[in-house]
């Protein structure tokens, strides 16, 4: 797994729970409570001990652990780059919605050996957008779920998400717009302030 | 074409995409005269819009009168009687783009500047990441040096290295023939020569110590010119003598620095370690100082080895 998302593990444990709560976990999983760098590459099995670990010192559902991390990814103050980056995608939270099958090319360009699940998006009839996600490891679909959740609110758009459950490699979002300009929004600007 | 205007043959503009409007000082771009709004800085000399024509297809350059000077790159196209200019952001884009808030919309679907923006931000997040990993590796890196066990000019080993080696002799039981070495004359080599030529010394020294003695003995670098020599199982006195004395011989050839000569030479003091744990280590150092002493004292460029009845001298600074 990439150094990236064990990283992105250990600071949302770190900043949400505090440190020692991460250095609890991280014996706990066998990994580095020093922690991991964010441009190599570590075992898959470190990963999943991680979370494995999250589960039972953090008392919390899997599903819910993930969701946690994907907010935190785009909400925290320490990580605010990537919430940036996924502004990109788009000038309304509807046009950012369509551009998430963008996310692993747009990913690919910064960081060649990310290896992020493959999306798809679908706009339904009854305007219900559907979002794809589908990897060999599960539980992608939940952190997405935290991540698309805290970009609406970044945007200002009211939306509800649910996630449908997994089948196959296959987990499926649905998400429903109910309004697209609800609230202010947080300030987006293309070039940042140098 | 979000940044497009078309003029007409008199250089009058008809017409202005939105975002051009966005970017111009003035609320209304129309009605005003192409060549009063903007200078063209490519192709040179432009002045009207015959002139223009003659160029179409060709690369164009212009930039507002007004600051801040925003430039446009782009082509010309003739149309109808006029022309077509399709503009791009220039060098100016971050400027544009802060001073106007652009959004993804202002541009062209074609457009690839907003994915230009999002790589240069993605690529200097990962750049200030390499950065910090660097300076942590830095860390790390003098900290293992600090803790390394080799003295990194001779390739000999340190004193942390001497204290580890020593300690595990005396507690193991294992006998073992120690000599400390000094360089004689090393400081009038080092004030003469330079630092240079020192160092170029200690290497040579520490070469015709490898050279002497056997893969199994642990050679010491324990500062300075002071070196130290554990020989595990040589506690034979006439042997350790011998090869402190050949030892010495070989220090005493001149080496070559720089076209200059240096001449140096070595004192000793020996000592053995039966085994068994009897003497700590402080005692058995304390044994080869005094014995070194004796040769310092004695004259330099020879080797003592310790004995009870050996006289108890007060340092070299007798003036030998």
């Amino acid at each position: 797994m990439h150094g990236l998302v064990n990283r992105a593990i250990q600071c949302f444990v770190r900043d949400t729970y505090g440190g020692a709560t991460w250095e609890r976990l991280a014996k706990q999983a066998e990994a580095p409570v020093a922690g991991f760098e964010a441009l190599f590459i570590y075992d898959d099995e470190v990963t999943d001990r991680m979370i494995d670990a999250a589960e039972e010192v953090l008392g919390r559902s899997r599903e819910t652990i993930l969701e946690d991390l994907g907010t935190y990814l785009v909400s925290h103050p320490n990580v605010g780059s990537l919430r940036r980056l996924l502004r990109f995608g788009g000038d309304t939270f509807v046009e950012f919605l369509q551009s998430v099958d963008d996310l692993p090319w747009r990913a690919a360009l910064a960081v060649p050996d990310l290896d992020l699940p493959y999306f798809d998006v679908v706009s339904e009839d009854d305007g219900v957008v559907r979002v794809l996600c589908r990897s060999e490891r599960p539980g992608f679909g939940h952190v997405l779920v935290g991540v698309i959740r805290t970009l609406a609110d970044d945007y200002g758009a009211l939306a509800i998400l649910e996630h449908e459950g997994r089948e196959g490699v296959d987990e499926w979002i649905s998400v429903r717009v109910l309004s697209a300009e609800f609230s202010e929004g947080r300030p987006f600007q293309l070039a940042a302030e140098s | 074409m979000p940044m497009h205007i078309l003029a007409g043959p008199d250089g009058v503009i008809h017409h202005v995409g939105p975002t051009m409007t966005k970017v111009s000082s003035a609320d209304d771009l129309t009605g005003a005269n192409l060549f009063d709004v903007f200078t063209v800085r490519r192709p040179h000399g432009i002045r009207n819009i015959s002139e223009f024509l003659r160029h179409s297809g060709v690369r164009l350059q212009i930039q507002f009168r007004d600051p801040p000077n925003t430039q446009f790159k782009g082509i010309i196209v003739p149309c109808r009687d006029g022309v077509l200019l399709n503009l791009a952001f220039g060098t100016s884009i971050v400027e544009a783009i802060r001073a106007h808030d652009l959004k993804g919309g202002d541009f062209a679907p074609t457009d690839l500047t907003v994915e230009m923006l999002y790589l240069l931000e993605a690529k200097a997040t990962i750049l200030e990441e390499w950065r910090r990993l660097n300076s942590r590796l830095q860390s790390a890196r003098s900290a293992a040096e600090e803790q390394a066990f080799t003295d990194t000019l001779t390739g000999l080993r340190n004193r942390r290295a001497m204290d580890h080696v020593l300690d595990r002799l005396v507690s193991d039981g294992h006998p073992f023939g120690l000599i400390h070495l000094d360089l004689d004359y090393f400081k009038a080599v080092n004030d003469t020569l330079g630092h240079a030529a020192g160092d170029h010394v200690l290497q040579v020294a520490a070469r015709a110590m490898v050279d002497v003695t056997r893969a199994e003995d642990t050679l010491v670098r324990a500062g300075g010119d002071e070196f130290v020599l554990i020989l595990p199982g040589l506690v034979d006195a006439a042997r350790l003598l011998d090869l402190s004395r050949r030892l010495i011989q070989r220090l005493q050839e001149p080496i070559l620095f720089e076209g200059r000569t240096c001449q140096i030479s070595g004192s000793a003091g020996i000592t053995v370690s039966h085994g068994g744990g009897v003497l700590p280590v402080a005692h058995l150092l304390e044994q080869a100082d005094r014995a070194l002493y004796f040769s310092k004292n004695a004259g330099r460029g020879r080797a003592t080895t310790y004995a009870e009845d050996l006289p108890v001298l007060s340092g070299v600074s007798s003036g030998h």
